[in-house]
């Protein structure tokens, strides 16, 4: 019924008044006016008794303020003029609060952060201070308790969310929330906030805890970067030592082999040559030992002939020429050949 | 519409009208309601037992009595941030928040009327008591909660020195939100109120304070990063020890092996021309021979100058043909 077919039957209807009895008494036309509002109430009354629930809510309804049921989505009837009165109550839809920052065009008013700067600030276990930004992700559970059972749930949350991190950050060393300890921290901080949900009966259940950027405070950031700086320089300082025992420990591993393959060389060129030496030797002496003195003069005889044309200059003197030796100036130059 | 003319039926309609709407009121599931009657509370106040439900449509007298609405559910207080000392006169700031449900309306109703006045009221009781339970204790004790908790240093870390201890506490921070919810409790009890619970949302140093905390973790964090650079120095030196060692020891086994290897064949050598030269009677003397005859060879040259007398086996034929050779060559002089 769309509200041309509306309209369409109230004029057909005043048109019933003002037209069949159009010479009626007076008094009539004051009960006619007595009829529109009726008709406006009516009308309006129609209207306002359906709702629609979307896919993601449910909807509590109330009448005269007394919870009655709760409805899932799709098109649902009430009874208007205030007597049921429908809150629409988003339980599937996935909700977030920040800590520490506020992301803008947020539609939750209560996403955002109002004191960024208060939330981040922490005091850690060892009495460091730290800057800590997290989020936490929810949902609603129960519509009937998150409704009527705490006055501002959301406002209560962050409270509460805010308490348990600073609860768990205060456990921890500075280090542990810095670096290793973040994961730990998360669960930690979950399990405490689930913990106090479901004791505070807020019909919100908790569904995941990340902690976002987390830092040092600003005025000591670069005495942390330090210890970054130190560290790396630690590897580095190792990293050049060990190159340059790379550099130097193989090719003294190759020197020394080669020193010793060359030793191991001569002694196989020693033993060989000796080996040779003695094979000739051998030869020569089976035949020397047959002919003792022949071979001697031969073999002397043979050595002068090969080694006096080398040789540069000769002085044969006679034997009984006794006092020839003091007189020769033998370095300079080639002595004379003289012959008797 | 014949015994009764319609103006007045309209009129007494309005009359019914006004009176129920002057009798009957609501009651929401999320308030409790005391009826007054000429501003004195008359009967129990409705709606407010957990156990009961009262919520929905209800009647009064109309025009006398007055629906005084209370809050029925949990109420959420949250203290200004204030600045106090703690027992090691360390200045901080501190913010808590408390639960609290309005118990006794009657009570409630009589002493403070509305929300606004209670919560100034609890900023009095919870501040004051948060004040003095904060100066009965360090400050370590609303930092830390959990006595037990040792700090974890993954074993990677171990030798960094990152320090990885937590001071100890004697209480912790649940004691504490105890302690001040116990001292408010009572006070606020004469309110109509239920205390649930007290709790420390944040701790902040002051500003006076922070200061000489950031002096403290940058020492902290210098004294690490020395240790760091030192390490590094250390174990790179320790590195080069030992690749002195390593070559000092490979470049003397290696001579050593050298040696050994060279004498051995050398002592080969000589046993191999031993026993070859001592096979026979004659064989030392031939060798000798053979040796002298080499050394000629290997050391006359065109620098020599040898001298020669005619007695010698070589040139004795110059003087005689028939003289008897010598037994020795003469020895030539380089």
């Amino acid at each position: 019924m769309t509200s041309w077919d509306i309209l369409d039957s109230v004029k057909r209807v005043i048109d019933v008044f003002s037209n069949d009895r159009p010479s009626s008494a007076r008094s009539l036309s004051f009960r006619k006016l007595l009829f529109i509002p009726l008709l406006i109430a009516l009308l309006v009354g129609v209207f306002s008794s359906f709702y629609t629930v979307n896919t993601e809510s449910v909807a509590v309804v109330q009448r005269f303020g007394r919870f009655q049921k709760t409805t899932p989505p799709g098109l649902h009837f009430k009874i208007p003029f205030s007597v049921d009165r429908v809150t629409i109550v988003p339980t599937l839809r996935q909700l977030k609060l920040e800590f520490g920052f506020a992301t803008r065009g947020a539609t939750n008013e209560y996403q955002g952060s109002q004191q960024p700067e208060l939330e981040r600030n922490m005091v850690t276990g060892d009495l460091n201070a730290a800057e800590v930004e997290w989020v936490v992700q929810y949902g609603i559970s129960d519509p009937v308790q998150y409704l009527f059972h705490v006055h501002e749930p959301e406002a209560t949350l962050r409270d509460i969310s805010e308490s348990s991190m600073n609860e768990v950050v205060g456990d921890r060393t500075i280090d542990e929330v810095l670096t290793y300890g973040r994961s730990e921290i998360e669960m930690d901080c979950l399990k405490k906030l689930q913990t106090t949900m479901e004791q505070f009966n807020m019909g919100i259940r908790i569904e995941q805890i990340q902690l976002k950027n987390v830092h040092p405070p600003r005025a000591v950031q670069n005495s942390f970067d330090e210890v970054n700086r130190a560290q790396q320089e630690r590897e580095e300082r190792i990293n050049i030592a060990n190159g340059e025992r790379n550099k130097v420990i193989p090719k003294a591993s190759g020197l020394a082999q080669q020193m010793i393959s060359a030793a191991e060389g001569y002694a196989l060129q020693r033993t060989n040559e000796a080996q040779g030496d003695v094979a000739r030797f051998n030869q020569l002496l089976v035949q020397y030992e047959k002919a003792p003195l022949v071979t001697k003069q031969r073999l002397y005889l043979e050595t002068m002939n090969t080694v006096l044309p080398k040789m540069g200059s000769k002085v044969i003197i006679d034997e009984d020429a006794k006092q020839f030796l003091p007189l020769m100036n033998l370095p300079s130059t080639p002595a004379p050949t003289s012959k008797r | 519409m014949n015994k009764l003319s319609f103006p007045a039926f309209v009129f007494l309609s309005f009359i019914v009208v006004v009176v129920l709407s002057s009798s009957a009121y609501v009651i929401d599931e999320t308030e409790q309601v005391i009826i007054t009657e000429f501003g004195k509370p008359v009967g129990t106040p409705i709606n407010s037992d957990p156990n009961v439900k009262e919520s929905g449509l209800h009647f009064k007298k109309p025009f006398i009595q007055t629906v005084n609405r209370i809050e029925k559910r949990v109420m959420e207080w949250d203290g200004p941030a204030t600045e106090m000392p703690t027992r090691d006169k360390l200045y901080i700031t501190v913010d808590n928040f408390a639960r609290w449900r309005i118990a006794d309306p009657q009570k409630y109703f009589e002493s403070l009327r509305d929300t606004r006045t209670a919560l100034s009221r609890l900023d009095d009781a919870i501040g004051g008591a948060t004040r003095s339970i904060i100066a009965k204790h360090d400050l370590i004790e609303v930092i830390r909660s959990d006595k037990a908790r040792v700090a974890t240093l993954p074993d990677d870390l171990v030798e960094t020195g990152i320090p990885a201890t937590l001071p100890t506490i004697r209480y912790g921070r649940q004691a504490l939100d105890q302690e001040i919810l116990v001292a408010a409790k009572s006070k606020a009890k004469l309110w109509g109120i239920e205390l649930i619970d007290v709790r420390f949302k944040r701790i902040n140093y002051k500003a006076g304070v922070i200061d000489k905390i950031y002096d403290r973790m940058r020492t902290e964090r210098q004294q690490i990063a020395s240790k760091f650079i030192s390490e590094g120095e250390g174990e790179a030196a320790k590195i080069k020890g030992r690749t002195e060692k390593d070559l000092l020891e490979i470049q003397s086994k290696a001579y050593r092996q050298e040696q050994e290897i060279k004498g051995k064949a050398d002592a080969e050598a000589t046993q191999i021309y031993a026993t070859a030269y001592n096979s026979s009677a004659q064989a030392p003397d031939f060798y000798q021979f053979l040796k002298t005859l080499d050394t000629y060879e290997k050391t006359i040259n065109r620098e020599t100058t040898a001298i020669f007398t005619t007695d010698s086996d070589l040139f004795r034929l110059l003087k005689s043909v028939e003289k008897q050779p010598a037994s020795e060559p003469a020895v030539p002089t380089p």
